[in-house]
């Protein structure tokens, strides 16, 4: 269900400076930015819709498809990376059969690569739902996926 | 709380608050930094909340969640005052043991103290553990000593009194003469002197100026920021307002990465708090002063750490440099004077008025004064966030403060500074921690971050990480960044997959020059660094990926193969079971196989390998 926007606009409209920070409370409340909410915040700014698809695609907090159930974001920053960031991406891709970034089919899981979620002494970390694993293995992730995929009885697990 | 009309009502508060803080007899503090939320520290104040209770021990102990203490490492951790008892590690199960034996009987839990990791004694004080003793935390040491929610922690602790200091005092011109004096440079990667700053900015002719809060810490590696910001708001808070008296500002933004959503909560608090006491708003302490701050939210973009394109995020557009001929310092944000220092310098300037810059440039080397905190992560034993003087040489940090390499593997290298720094050689580990010698040695102190590499990690797989970072994080906008950073990635893709020619050695080094030449900003400017100083102090692995088509440290997918050890083998399945690709074949206790053909060479069996039976060749 998508939360209505009139409540994040409400005393902004007409303030272009105010498009990032408006864009920030719609992800939040929706976990997305549909193109009905860039048309609707374009008008309502005042800012051309181009610009706001420009900024919307330059922040990487901004997504323009719906994101899946279950996020799992794993840190690609330096430390995770020296202590093993990629092969926990490749497992966490190959178990999902999805593509960094993007949502699997039956929408239950989105994976994403960041660049670096400041745990960086428990690394390699990986958050799911804003839940941080520390000090993750190939092996431990594997437990914590098939784990969540079993809950949700899904179809993720091809 | 009505608003606290002038610096003597402050002063009285403080002393009233700082009397009543030992109101009970104990004090249990809970680190609540991001390295022991993430080992579940709610569950451990939890539990001792629900212990506290059920024993009737309401009025003699108090609980404190507070940010950071440091040796992540170790969390959650927990201290104990009076008696200053360091508990690592600590478990919900731990908890009752703690406040029976502890709090009810006096007596150290000897089970859950710290041990010294090679004569196996035990440690109770926090400052005789190696990690902590050689650190000077004269700003982490805050951390433990105030619940971030709560201003009247930070007041009894003698904050704000800086700034009553200044505004009953100091003119601003003599505010700025003491942060010169002090040496006091910017924490956030540049290392600009920050007295100039804000006397370029002081000059600057215009109404409305402001001063920002860099909290957009995006340098892989460094969690700094973060912990002062989540653990010690009122610190940043206290020196901004310095600043702005400095400088003559009436409005400041605070502009947190997207990536910390709890320092955008604990920022606001803070604001909400100090707007309440009075230290926010107008006529600040009866002085005339009027000041504000908002907090401006990233959008997860690297660049964003670059003032202009950081000024660009505030006023809501892409963030984007520009050409920094024209200073913000005249035509910042809004186009107006602005001043612009990260969350590290902010913090240091209260310290710096109220012990005076002598104290504080007593500390340090000849350019470089005061402490720096450090992001000690890695392939090393003890990891998180470690404070300790300029001039401190690398050595003791990894060695003395790290406890040395991890696994016992040897270490080989110190990546600092970012993607804007560069990798240093294990001979190189006498050099003290300096802003200019880093500079000079092909590296740079840049935000801390300190990321420590042994024998297993490859140089050139490290070159090609940050230039796919790099890749990734431009904003686009110049082509030498644009452009020739992929072109580099492009060669040490070549490098790495066994495709590499010896002439393309020269061609970065040709490349990453006309990229450090002519890039637009300060984050396109040193992009080739992580290139030029593996190239400088590791050609030999590059020569070995070039000449002999073989990765030393068995990294580079392309040129390793992998293969079972008979003798070793145990036939557990183990690693048949991890293997992502189905690539290993093997009955139960019969000597396993790995196809080659089908093999991803992720590297996921031999970590599940308990046997070491998995070559790598």
């Amino acid at each position: 269900m998508a939360v209505p926007l009139e409540p994040i606009l409400e005393g902004r409209k007409s303030q272009p400076q105010q498009l990032i920070e408006i864009l920030q409370d719609i992800q939040e409340a929706n976990g997305w930015i549909s193109p009905e909410a860039v048309t609707t915040v374009s008008g309502e700014l005042g800012v051309p819709l181009m610009e706001v698809y420009r900024v919307v695609n330059f922040y990487k907090a901004f997504h323009l498809e719906p994101r899946g159930k279950n996020v799992i974001t794993l840190c690609m920053g330096t430390a995770c990376h020296v202590r093993g960031a990629n092969p926990l991406l490749r497992q966490a891709l190959g178990l999902l059969k999805v593509e960094a970034g993007h949502t699997t089919q039956d929408g239950l899981f989105t994976v994403d690569a960041v660049n670096c979620l400041g745990a960086c002494a428990l690394a390699p970390l990986v958050i799911h739902n804003g839940v941080y694993h520390p000090n993750m293995t190939p092996a431990k992730l594997r437990t914590l996926i098939r784990g969540l995929q079993k809950a949700e009885g899904g179809t993720s697990d091809a | 709380m009505p608003k606290i009309a002038d610096t003597k009502e402050l002063s009285s508060l403080s002393l009233h608050l700082a009397a009543h803080q030992i109101d009970a007899d104990f004090l249990i503090s809970v680190c609540g930094g991001p390295g022991c939320q993430a080992t579940l520290c709610h569950e451990v104040a939890d539990r001792l909340r629900e212990e506290i209770e059920s024993n009737g021990l309401n009025g003699k102990v108090r609980l404190r969640v507070t940010g950071c203490h440091g040796f992540c490492e170790q969390g959650p951790i927990v201290v104990v005052d009076p008696m200053n008892v360091f508990y690592p590690r600590v478990k919900p199960d731990d908890v009752k043991e703690i406040i029976d034996g502890t709090i009810r009987e006096g007596r150290l839990v000897d089970r859950l103290l710290y041990r010294h990791p090679v004569t196996g004694k035990a440690l109770p004080a926090e400052e005789d553990i190696p990690f902590y003793r050689p650190q000077a935390r004269t700003l982490l040491s805050q951390n433990r000593m105030v619940d971030p929610l709560s201003i009247e922690d930070y007041i009894a602790i003698g904050g704000y009194q800086a700034l009553g200091m200044v505004l009953e005092n100091m003119g601003p011109e003599e505010v700025i003469m003491e942060v010169e004096a002090s040496g006091l440079r910017g924490r956030g990667g540049g290392g600009f002197p920050t007295a100039r700053k804000w006397a370029a900015c002081r000059a600057a002719k215009s109404e409305e100026k402001y001063v920002i809060c860099n909290a957009d810490e995006g340098d892989p590696g460094a969690f700094m920021d973060r912990a002062i910001l989540e653990g010690n708001p009122h610190a940043v808070l206290e020196g901004m307002l310095i600043g702005a008296y400095a400088i003559g500002s009436q409005q400041g933004y605070i502009y947190v990465r997207n990536e910390y959503p709890k320092a955008v909560e604990v920022a606001r608090h803070a604001l909400s708090q100090a707007r309440e006491y009075g230290f926010l708003g107008e006529n600040i302490l009866g002085s005339g002063m009027n000041f504000d701050i908002l907090v401006a939210r990233g959008g997860g973009a690297f660049v964003c750490g670059e003032s202009t394109a950081l000024m660009a995020s505030i006023e809501g557009k892409v963030g984007e440099p520009r050409p920094k001929d024209v200073h913000t310092a005249e035509h910042g944000l809004w186009n107006k004077p602005s001043c612009l220092n990260n969350v590290e310098t902010w913090a240091n300037v209260p310290t710096i008025i109220s012990s005076g810059a002598g104290w504080f440039a007593d500390m340090g080397t000849e350019g470089s004064k005061g402490t720096k905190i450090l992001a000690l992560t890695g392939m090393v034993k003890n990891t998180g966030l470690v404070e300790v003087a300029f001039g401190t040489t690398i050595r003791a940090v990894v060695e003395d403060i790290g406890g040395g390499g991890r696994n016992g593997k040897a270490v080989k290298a110190v990546q600092t500074g970012g993607p804007s720094g560069g990798c240093l050689p294990a001979s190189l580990f006498d050099l003290p921690i300096d802003f200019d010698i880093l500079w000079e040695k092909g590296s740079m102190i840049g935000s801390g971050g300190l990321v420590v590499m042994d024998e297993k990690t490859c140089m050139v797989d490290v070159a090609k990480y940050f230039l796919e970072f790099l890749q990734d994080e431009s904003c686009g906008k110049c082509v030498p960044c644009r452009v020739g950073v992929s072109r580099l990635l492009e060669i040490v893709n070549d490098i790495t997959e066994g495709r590499g020619k010896p002439s393309q050695i020269e061609l970065l080094e040709e490349l990453s020059a006309t990229v450090a030449q002519t890039a637009l900003c300060g984050l396109g400017k040193t992009a080739p660094n992580p290139v030029l100083s593996t190239l400088n102090y590791f050609r030999e692995e590059y020569e070995a990926h070039i000449r002999d088509k073989r990765c030393p440290a068995g990294v580079c997918k392309a040129l390793i193969s992998y293969r079972v050890d008979p003798a070793l083998c145990s036939g557990c399945k183990a690693c048949l079971k991890a293997c992502p690709s189905g690539a290993i074949t093997g009955a139960k206790d019969q000597v396993h196989s790995i196809d080659m053909q089908i093999c991803d060479r992720c590297g996921i069996c031999l970590t599940s390998c308990s046997h070491d039976a998995i070559v790598v060749q």
